[in-house]
């Protein structure tokens, strides 16, 4: 779906809202269109274009971002809705972290990557989560078309060193 | 779009009573959905309560479980509390996407956007939930099951916000929540029930008379009416210990509860089918009258 961001209501009423926020561990300022989503501003207007636009409703995950430290969907965020918080993206982790997807055959296409990385490495943070969430619950919201799932948790498996071992 | 951000709940009011056009908005997710593509709703104005912090909180006072308008399905997944006096909103709450959407879902959101195929709307019936509504003039309480008056409307003014959601703390022996969907994850739902029975031992505080009115069985369906829909047909048939041998003794009952339809997700065939089956599989052996 394409969506140019910054773009004005049919009735070009809309006022930009400026506002600050903690990106990457850098504060950013910026006039945000009322009706841009965090996705575009940070595609087209921050240059970090490694969280990716799948499905655009919230169900497949690829855009996946970590607001005030829970993963969230920010295609589903307005960018005005994140001032005074604090979102990391995929260009926070190190490349390194891949590392474990790549041995388990967890990446094909790449489209879902950036997102199954971020949420893996949240898991791998949080890891306390783990008692009372299984990670295949944790990881159902980034869908994967190409390799299916069980490389994907094999590599979180081995990323957070536990023992391998299909569940 | 004009957007307006109190960062209190009486700013919140002020100018909601300006201006009842308002629409409210707190997590966002559902507003946003193929957003590029609705520029109708580009035109509008909101109100961004995601920072009116004294909204975000769950309280436990006095026999009742408070949810402000802002606790996320995530908050109560977090809730220790929560998971022993009400498992059903633990249930709905991993049920709701997955945790990109539990984590800025809100429960309050899910009442207000309407849809008969909300899941925490029909956990919170069956624990007979009310809907704090606070406007500038101040706040009434709405039972969740006398909240909509159709699809999509309810009896919430233009100048009033949901504040909270309160549910009364009692000790329940069966509870139970289904949902059906194209997959595990993911998914909206194609039929969705919510069933509790509350024991009848200890509320000897409630007083005389309060045994006499006592009705142990709240089932509340979701998906399969204009609205979320509680089963008062069903609830009375499993009062009455009138008997239930096969999934198809319900469907009476649901003749007069619920109106499904045929839509993207299913049939109404299909939907009045399934939910008759899982009332039957849920209670069988539980009620005593199903067997």
């Amino acid at each position: 779906m394409q969506h140019q961001a910054g773009n004005i209501s049919k009735t070009g009423r809309s006022a930009t809202i400026p506002i600050r926020f903690n990106l990457n561990g850098q504060k950013v300022e910026i006039a945000v269109d009322p009706t841009e989503r965090l996705l575009d501003t940070l595609r087209y207007r921050l240059n970090l274009p490694g969280t990716k636009e799948g499905c655009g409703e919230g169900e497949c995950g690829a855009c996946s971002v970590i607001i005030d430290g829970l993963p969230a969907n920010s295609c589903l965020v307005p960018t005005f809705q994140v001032r005074n918080r604090i979102v990391r993206t995929i260009e926070s982790i190190p490349a390194s972290s891949l590392q474990p997807m790549l041995e388990t055959g967890a990446t094909q296409c790449g489209a879902c990557t950036p997102g199954v990385v971020v949420t893996a490495n949240w898991i791998k943070e949080n890891s306390g989560v783990l008692a009372s969430h299984s990670m295949r619950a944790l990881m159902a919201g980034n869908l994967c078309r190409c390799t299916g799932y069980d490389g994907i948790i094999d590599g979180l498996e081995k990323w957070l060193g536990r023992d391998g071992g299909r569940s | 779009m004009n957007v307006l951000m109190p960062t209190s709940l009486s700013e919140a009011c002020a100018f909601c009573a300006k201006q009842p056009d308002l629409i409210p908005l707190a997590g966002a997710t559902d507003l946003l959905v193929h957003w590029p593509i609705h520029p109708a709703e580009h035109d509008k104005s909101y109100l961004d309560l995601s920072h009116v912090q004294e909204l975000r909180t769950i309280g436990w006072a006095s026999g009742t479980l408070t949810l402000g308008a802002l606790a996320t399905y995530w908050d109560v997944l977090q809730d220790g509390r929560a998971k022993s006096e009400f498992p059903l909103l633990l249930e709905a709450a991993r049920q709701v996407g997955a945790i990109q959407i539990q984590s800025r879902g809100t429960w309050a959101g899910n009442i207000a956007n309407g849809s008969p195929a909300a899941d925490g709307v029909p956990v919170l019936m069956a624990y007979d939930a009310s809907v704090t509504l606070t406007s500038a003039g101040g706040s009434r309480s709405v039972p969740l099951h006398e909240y909509y008056t159709g699809y999509r409307k309810s009896v919430r003014r233009p100048d009033e916000l949901i504040s909270a959601i309160s549910m009364p703390i009692r000790k329940y022996d069966f509870s139970v929540f289904h949902k059906v969907g194209a997959r595990r994850a993911q998914a909206i739902t194609k039929i969705g029930v919510a069933i509790t029975r509350e024991s009848e031992a200890p509320s000897l505080g409630e007083g005389v008379g309060g045994r006499e009115n006592f009705h142990p069985w709240r089932v509340v369906a979701n998906s399969v009416s204009a609205t979320v829909k509680r089963c008062t047909a069903v609830e009375q048939l499993l009062q009455s210990n009138s008997p239930v041998r096969k999934p198809e003794d319900f469907l009476p009952a649901l003749a007069s509860d619920v109106s499904p339809i045929d839509d993207i997700r299913s049939t109404a065939d299909y939907r009045r089918t399934v939910l008759a089956r899982l009332l039957y599989h849920s209670l069988r052996n539980v009620a005593p009258a199903v067997t």
